[in-house]
C-alpha cells in the first residue's frame, strides 16, 4: 500500500502535469506531488524499520535498510527540488528562456523521472531495474535538453549516445547474470532474476560468468555513476540543462546508479570469491576521485565545477564500497547521503547566483555576499560542507573512508588525499572569488527560496555532530547487508 | 518438431547472416540502405527466435518473437524511413573514415568478442550456444559503427543494432529474458527512438545539418 503510493503518485503526477502543466499553479501542484510522494515515503520507512524487510507483490518489489534510506532521501530531495524549481523557473520564463510549452515539459518528465528512481530503488528485478535506468536516461535526455539551445542539444545528444551505449553493456551484464542464474534457479516462474533469490543462491553461481557479467555491468552503470574514464557526458548534462536538473542529476541519478552497482557487487563477491569487484571498484573510484580534482582547475563555468566535484565525490563514495567490510561501508552510505543533500543545495544557490549574474561564467560572478547575503553564505557554507570541513557530514564520512583506507589499503591513502587537497584548492579559490569580492548585480523578480539550501546544510552539519542512533543502527544494518 | 541437430544448424546460419549484416552495416554510405540492412538484421533475429521456440517448445519466445517482428522488422524500420524522407536525407551518404580498416578493426573485434564469449559458451546447453560470441560481436560492431560515423541518424541506427545483438545474445544463451523485462526492454527502445526522431528536428533546427561534427563547441579546452 505504501509502496502503491510511492510509486503511484509521482506517475500520476507526470500523467497530470502533461494535462495541466500550462496552468499557473503547475509548480506549486508539482511540489504538492512531490510533498505526497515524500510522505508516502515515510511512511513505507516507518513501515520497514517496524516490521522488517519487505518483499511484496509476487516477489517484485523488495525493501530492505539499503534501499529504503535511499528511498527517503530521493523523495527528500524530490520535494525539495521541487521548491526550488518554483521560483528558479519562474524567473526563466519571465527572462524568455523557457515558454509554458517547455515547463510543462519540465514538470511532467521531472515527476517521471523520481518514478523511474524509486522504481530502480524498489523492485527486486535485475531486468526491471535495468529498464527503469534507461526510462530515467530517457526522461533526464529531455530536461537536459529542454533550452534547446545548440550547446544544450549537443549535451543531450551526447548524454543519450554515451549512456545508451553504457546501458547497452549493462544489459548484456544483465542477460549473463540470468543466463548463470538460470542454471541454478531454472527458468521457470521467472524468478531467476529476481534479487532476493539470487541473493540465496550466489554462492552456486558460476563465477566466470558472474566476473565477467560484473565488468559489464560496471561498465554500464559506472557510465551513469559518472566514473572516470566514461564520466564525458556528466559535465555538459550539468552545465547545460536547467538547474533542478543538475541538482537531481548528482544528487539522485548518480546514486541509483551507485546503488545499482553495489548491488551487482554482492552477488559478485559471494560468487567469485575474490576481490575482483572491490577491486575494480576501488581502481574506478580513485581514478575518477584523482581525475576529477585536476580538471577541476580548468574549469570556468561555475556548474561545470560542482559536476565536476560530484564525479570526485561518487569515486570517493565507490572506493569505499570497493574496499567493504562494516566500515567502509557505513562510511559510503553515509557519504552518498550527505554528498546528496549538499551538492543540491548547492545547485540551489548555484541556480539563484548565475541567475542573477545572467552568466554561468565565474569570472563574471562576484560579491554576492553584499547583493544577496543569503545566497552568498548558502554558496560558501555549501562549498566548505562540500570540501570535507568539519563539522560538517561529509567530513565523517571521508574521515571514515580515509582511516579504514589507512588501515587496510594503506598504498591508496597518499592518492586519496592527494585528489581531496587539489580539489579542495581548486573550489574554494573560485567559490571564494565569487562571493567575496566587488559586487554588480541586480536583484531577482522573485524571491530565492532558500529553505531547501538551509534545510539541508543543516542536516548535512546534523549528520556530522551527531548521527541519530537509529539512523545509524540503519546503516549498520545496510552495511551488514552489503558484505 | 525438428531435430535438434537441425535447427542447432539453422541458428548457426541466421547468426552468420546476423554477423555478415553487421559487416555491411559497417561499410554501407547511404542512409536508407543502411535502415534496409537493419530491417534485415531484425528479420533475421526474428527467424532465428522461431526456430528456437519451435525447435525447444518454449512458448514465451513466440511473443518475443512477435514483438521482435512488430518492433524491428516493421515499426522502427517505418518510422526512420519516414523521419530521414520529413528530413530531406533520402540521398544523402556520408565519406566513410578508411574502410580497409575500419574492416580490420571490426574483424579484431569479432575475435576478441569470441574470445571473450569462449568459456560461457562451453557452460551453456542451448540449442544456440556456440552463437553468443556472435552475438557479442554484433553488439561491438555496432559500438564500432556509432564510434566512426558522424551523422546523428547512422549512429541511432548504430544504436539499435546493438539492441539487436543485445536480444540475439539473450535467446541464444538463455532462451529469453523473461517477458516482463523483455517487454521494458521494448519499450524503451520504442521510446528512445521516438524521442530521437524529435531530436534530429532540434538537430537540425539549431546546427543546419545532421552532421556531428558542428557539436563539437562542448569540449574541455
Amino acid at each position: 500500500m505504501e509502496l502503491l503510493m510511492l510509486l503511484g503518485l509521482p506517475l500520476l503526477g507526470s500523467l497530470l502535469l502533461a494535462l495541466i502543466g500550462r496552468r499557473e499553479w503547475a509548480p506549486e501542484a508539482n511540489v504538492l506531488m512531490s510533498a505526497g510522494t515524500f510522505a508516502a515515503g515515510v511512511w513505507l520507512t516507518a513501515h520497514v524499520i517496524a516490521h522488517g524487510p519487505m518483499l511484496v507483490w509476487h516477489e517484485q518489489f523488495f525493501i530492505d535498510p539499503f534501499n529504503v534510506f535511499l528511498v527517503i532521501l530521493t523523495s527528500f530531495i524530490g520535494l525539495t527540488t521541487s521548491l526550488f524549481s518554483r521560483p528558479y523557473l519562474r524567473t526563466e520564463e519571465q527572462h524568455g528562456r523557457l515558454n509554458r510549452g517547455q515547463l510543462r515539459l519540465y514538470h511532467s518528465m521531472f515527476q517521471l523521472f523520481i518514478f523511474t528512481m524509486l522504481l530502480a530503488l524498489t523492485t527486486n528485478n535485475m531486468g526491471i531495474l535495468w529498464v527503469s535506468m534507461e526510462a530515467a536516461t530517457l526522461t533526464t535526455v529531455l530536461l537536459v535538453s529542454l533550452y534547446r539551445t545548440p550547446a544544450s542539444i549537443e549535451a543531450a545528444w551526447k548524454y543519450f549516445i554515451l549512456c545508451g551505449v553504457g546501458l547497452a553493456q549493462a544489459l548484456f551484464g544483465t542477460i549473463l547474470l540470468y543466463f548463470a542464474a538460470e542454471k541454478v534457479l531454472g527458468n521457470a516462474g521467472s524468478t531467476a532474476l529476481l534479487w532476493t533469490h539470487l541473493n540465496e543462491v550466489k554462492g552456486q553461481l558460476e563465477p566466470t560468468v558472474l566476473s565477467l557479467a560484473f565488468v559489464f555491468m560496471l561498465v554500464g552503470y559506472g557510465t551513469k555513476v559518472g566514473l572516470a574514464p566514461l564520466h564525458n557526458w556528466l559535465p555538459d548534462a550539468h552545465a547545460e540543462g536547467p538547474t533542478p536538473v543538475s541538482a537531481v542529476l548528482s544528487g539522485l541519478l548518480l546514486n541509483v546508479a551507485l546503488y545499482a552497482v553495489v548491488r551487482c557487487k554482492v552477488l559478485v563477491e559471494g560468487s567469485v570469491r575474490s576481490d575482483l569487484a572491490g577491486n575494480l571498484m576501488m581502481g574506478f573510484g580513485l581514478l575518477s576521485l584523482v581525475l576529477a580534482a585536476f580538471l577541476l582547475w580548468r574549469q570556468k563555468d561555475i556548474k561545470r565545477l560542482f559536476a565536476y566535484s560530484s564525479i570526485e565525490h561518487m569515486g570517493i563514495a565507490t572506493f569505499a564500497f570497493g574496499m567493504g567490510g562494516p566500515v567502509a561501508n557505513f562510511a559510503a552510505l553515509l557519504h552518498m547521503t550527505v554528498h546528496s543533500l549538499t551538492k543540491s543545495s548547492l545547485f540551489f544557490t548555484v541556480g539563484h547566483a548565475t541567475q542573477k549574474a545572467g552568466t554561468q561564467v565565474m569570472d563574471k560572478i562576484r560579491g554576492l555576499i553584499t547583493s544577496n547575503p543569503t545566497v552568498g553564505w548558502g554558496l560558501m557554507l555549501g562549498t566548505l560542507a562540500i570540501l570535507g570541513m568539519p563539522p560538517f557530514g561529509v567530513f565523517t564520512s571521508e574521515f571514515l573512508i580515509l582511516i579504514t583506507a589507512m588501515r587496510e589499503h594503506p598504498w591508496a591513502t597518499p592518492i586519496l588525499l592527494l585528489g581531496l587537497g587539489v580539489a579542495f584548492g581548486a573550489i574554494f579559490s573560485r567559490v571564494q572569488a565569487m562571493v567575496f569580492g566587488e559586487p554588480s548585480l541586480p536583484r531577482l523578480p522573485h524571491p530565492p527560496a532558500l529553505v531547501p539550501v538551509f534545510a539541508q546544510l543543516a542536516l548535512v552539519l546534523m549528520l556530522g555532530l551527531y548521527i541519530p542512533p537509529h539512523l545509524a543502527a540503519w546503516y549498520r544494518e545496510a552495511a551488514r547487508l552489503i558484505g | 518438431m525438428p531435430t535438434l541437430a537441425f535447427s542447432s544448424q539453422l541458428i548457426n546460419l541466421c547468426a552468420a547472416l546476423l554477423l555478415l549484416l553487421s559487416f555491411a552495416m559497417l561499410s554501407q554510405r547511404r542512409v536508407l540502405t543502411l535502415v534496409d540492412l537493419f530491417a534485415m538484421q531484425g528479420g533475421t533475429l526474428f527467424v532465428s527466435i522461431i526456430v528456437v521456440a519451435w525447435s525447444t517448445g518454449q512458448p514465451h519466445l513466440y511473443y518475443s518473437a512477435a514483438l521482435t517482428l512488430i518492433l524491428k522488422v516493421i515499426l522502427l524500420p517505418l518510422i526512420l524511413h519516414r523521419l530521414i524522407r520529413r528530413l530531406g536525407a533520402q540521398w544523402e551518404s556520408e565519406t566513410l573514415l578508411n574502410t580497409p580498416i575500419t574492416m580490420l578493426a571490426g574483424l579484431l573485434l569479432v575475435i576478441f568478442a569470441f574470445t571473450l564469449a569462449q568459456p560461457i559458451s562451453q557452460l551453456a546447453n542451448t540449442v544456440a550456444r556456440g552463437t553468443l560470441g556472435i552475438a557479442l560481436a554484433v553488439v561491438m560492431l555496432a559500438f564500432l559503427m556509432m564510434i566512426t560515423r558522424r551523422k546523428a541518424v547512422t549512429q541511432v541506427i548504430g544504436f539499435l543494432a546493438m539492441e539487436n545483438g543485445l536480444f540475439f545474445a539473450a535467446t541464444s544463451a538463455t532462451y529469453g529474458m523473461p517477458m516482463v523485462v523483455e517487454l521494458g526492454v521494448a519499450l524503451d527502445v520504442l521510446v528512445s527512438m521516438v524521442i530521437l526522431g524529435i531530436f534530429f528536428f532540434h538537430i537540425r533546427e539549431q546546427f543546419d545539418s545532421l552532421d556531428l561534427h558542428n557539436m563539437e563547441s562542448l569540449k574541455e579546452d
